[in-house]
């Protein structure tokens, strides 16, 4: 089915699925609106969305696609409903942690319309595969958190003809559009090259306001249900910002990049990539297999540090976490500073005094104790796995988070 | 009169949580290199060691791309406001060597776990 040219008034497709009583009962609030009608809501159930990821974006957006009437919903995921999923990710319920979300996904959306096709896909989206599972779809609707998988389903959608509808969270800011259609832009016209990693601060801002991508998710579904009933203004060639803190939404205008290496007019990315090497993601090495290896002399163990203590050696360990996070745990007499703030309050530490730079898993220490080296300070430890692997290891009555 | 510099989420850490910073200059650039003289600490996120702004930050001059204005010599005007958009990955940032322990050992649904007022 072409999403984006069914015409509005058009005459009623003899393709189109019939509804049955009951489906006119349930979807009668739709019907009475004269932009979906009939023969809208006949679209809806010939269309179809493939949800990239069950989590916090593909559980509203399934869940609302799935009541709306979609005709078939596919989902792919390869992961495992956790407690800690449950703050935003509807679709999955107390009940269902330890069960994979597919299954778990397939059941909400059962009970919500089981009129509602569902197939799922458990396994990881590569370059193997996306082509294949996104050329039986009308549109993809990418939930993903990770950028080698963001690239990957751009291309793929360029590549298939099929348009993606974007969203993406961070804390409590939000963004959506709509990519990968005939005219309009795709996402790597926006940003033509990933970040490097570890240069876009994540690990220290972390986390996820609960309710946010309910609302970017919904906006996802909503874009795709347009697009199917061909209905509207689609969020093509704009960029919506979503601030749940101020309350305030910002559209930005994107145009379609001619020099795109996917998109453009001379395109030099004709068939999928690697994406973890494109996005400079490399297996680390296991140093435990390297031969003669020692451990670094940059980086301690927490059973290490705490002999140190035990044989009254005064190390200062610093934190570099958020003050929130030291409120749930903390190795006793630490000293607190955000490697945020680090830049401008490095020179409250002591120069004399051996540090030991600790954070939740040792990421950001290890920046911290870079750039403590980087403005001389000389004597400068990371603790291995962080408070994490301190608590594994050495105080299990703390809480882990 | 100063312009408006709108500072994303991911790069905060670095304005003081500001969310907003009143900047001074006569074209983008100039806005910019205020900005980066306030705040040190966000130089190395916007501009390479050559002192580029990196690819992968896009600034916008009220809603239009500076790339398809003058970009860094594009001229503002009393009011405009600029707005850094860094692609951001979503999700919950990634730590992945947590992974393994999100999942295992997996924590059985308890009934206690179930909300009393059910």
């Amino acid at each position: 089915m072409a999403v984006t040219e069914a015409p509005k008034g058009a005459a009623v497709d003899a393709d189109l699925p019939n509804l049955s009583p009951d489906e006119i009962k349930r979807y009668s609030r739709h019907l009475i609106m004269p932009e979906i009608g009939m023969d809208g809501q006949r679209r809806i159930k010939a269309g179809s969305v493939l949800c990239i990821g069950a989590g916090g974006l593909g559980s509203p957006a399934a869940m609302y696609l799935a009541a709306a009437g979609i005709g078939r919903l596919g989902i792919v995921d390869f992961d495992v409903v956790d407690f800690s999923n449950l703050q935003r990710q509807l679709l999955h319920g107390t009940s269902s942690v330890g069960m994979s979300k597919n299954e778990s996904s397939k059941r909400r959306i059962n009970d919500l319309n089981p009129h509602v096709q569902v197939d799922t896909y458990e396994t990881l989206l590569n370059s193997d595969n996306a082509l294949d599972l996104f050329k039986d779809y009308d549109v993809i609707l990418d939930g993903t958190d990770n950028f080698p998988t963001r690239y990957l389903v751009n291309d793929a959608c360029v590549l298939t003809g099929k348009p993606n509808a974007y969203g993406s969270i961070f804390r409590f800011e939000g963004q959506a559009s709509v990519f990968a259609t005939k005219d309009g832009p795709c996402y790597r016209c926006l940003y033509p090259e990933p970040p490097p990693p570890g240069l876009v601060p994540s690990c220290a801002e972390g986390g996820v306001l609960g309710v946010l991508p309910g609302v970017i998710g919904v906006i996802q579904a909503t874009e795709s249900l347009k697009l199917i009933a061909g209905i509207g203004e689609p969020l093509i060639g704009r960029f919506m910002i979503y601030d749940a803190l101020k309350m305030s939404f910002r559209t930005l205008k994107l145009r379609k990049d001619p020099e795109c290496p996917v998109c453009g007019t001379h395109p030099t990315v004709t068939k999928l990539i690697d994406y973890d090497q494109f996005c400079g993601i490399r297996p680390e090495p296991d140093l435990s297999q390297v031969a003669g290896a020692t451990v670094n002399d940059w980086e301690i163990t927490p059973v290490e540090l705490k002999k140190k203590l035990d044989a009254g050696e005064t190390p200062l360990i610093l934190d570099v976490r958020e003050p929130n996070e030291y409120q749930i745990n903390r190795i006793a007499g630490s000293t607190l500073i955000p490697l945020g703030e680090l830049p401008r309050r490095y020179q409250e530490l002591p120069r004399d005094r051996e540090i030991i730079a600790q954070c939740k898993m040792g990421g950001r220490s290890a920046k911290a104790m870079d750039f403590l080296k980087t403005v001389g300070f000389t004597n400068v430890k990371n603790l291995k796995g962080g408070i994490l692997e301190w608590i594994d290891k050495v105080d299990p009555s703390q809480p882990k988070y | 009169m100063p312009n408006t510099i709108h500072i994303p989420t991911p790069l905060r850490p670095f304005t003081d949580k500001k969310e907003a910073v009143d900047v001074t200059g006569g074209t983008v650039g100039e806005l910019l290199v205020d900005l980066t003289t306030r705040y040190e600490g966000l130089k190395k996120h916007l501009y390479t060691d050559e002192g580029k702004l990196r690819n992968f930050v896009n600034v916008y001059l009220n809603d239009e791309d500076i790339r398809y204005l003058q970009r860094e010599q594009t001229p503002v005007k009393p009011g405009d406001s600029l707005s850094i958009v860094p692609s951001v990955a979503g999700g919950v940032p990634p730590e992945p060597e947590a992974k393994a322990d999100d999942i295992s050992p997996k924590p059985k649904a308890k009934a206690d776990g179930v909300d009393p007022w059910r």
